[in-house]
């Protein structure tokens, strides 16, 4: 076990800490904008984080660098997939939720 | 070295577990393409654990480019699909 193992590992299990947290806010998170604060952002880093890890781990440089290549696609297309679908749900009409006592406005849609 | 990618894919198949409720009692439509594309992303990365620890990392890793570009494109088309067509809450 050399110092490039235990380096890989520890970027492995910080991306598992970022992936695990985004998940538990997807289901906590009160509103569909707030889930996808969740789902933009701290799952994007986690698994850039992961494949960056596992690129520690793996032998040969055609490997390494499709795994780099496979990183900045999910890090450039994983927030633009969640911007269209936030994006659409904001021209269609759901109303963000602004009162968190009145958990039942969350389907209203704009007049 | 083979004990922490068992541990980190055990890890992330919990975690792509969880976003499942939200595709099942979602309240929205949104919600439920929001969590299609989460565990879509998070079997990107599932793929080429798995092929690390079957040593065939070389083909597994061109599937999870291929299906990198797969998932990217079915939730854009989605989302733009209901953006033309219009739904009701």
């Amino acid at each position: 076990m050399n110092i490039l193992d235990i380096l890989g590992s520890v970027i492995l299990v910080a991306g598992l800490i970022f992936v695990l947290i985004g998940s538990i806010g997807i289901i906590r998170f009160p509103d569909f904008y707030t889930r996808t604060h969740a789902a933009g952002k701290c799952d994007t880093l986690g698994l850039v984080l992961v494949l960056i890890g596992l690129g520690f781990h793996v032998e040969g440089m055609l490997n390494t660098i499709k795994l780099l290549l496979i990183a900045v696609f999910i890090a450039i297309a994983n927030p633009t997939a969640t911007h269209a679908i936030a994006r659409a749900a904001y021209r269609l009409g759901l109303k963000p939720l602004l009162d968190l006592k009145s958990k039942d406005s969350q389907n209203d849609t704009l007049s | 070295m083979v004990e922490i990618i068992i541990m980190t894919t055990i890890a992330l198949s919990v975690a792509m577990v969880i976003p499942f409720y939200r595709v099942a009692v979602g309240p929205t439509v949104y919600d439920r393409i929001l969590g299609v594309g989460v565990m879509g992303t998070k079997a990107i990365v599932l793929i080429t654990l798995v092929g690390f620890i079957f040593d065939r990392f070389d083909m597994f890793i061109d599937i999870a480019l291929a299906y990198a570009l797969l998932n990217f494109i079915g939730t854009v088309a989605v989302a733009k699909y209901l953006e033309r067509k219009g739904i009701e809450h």
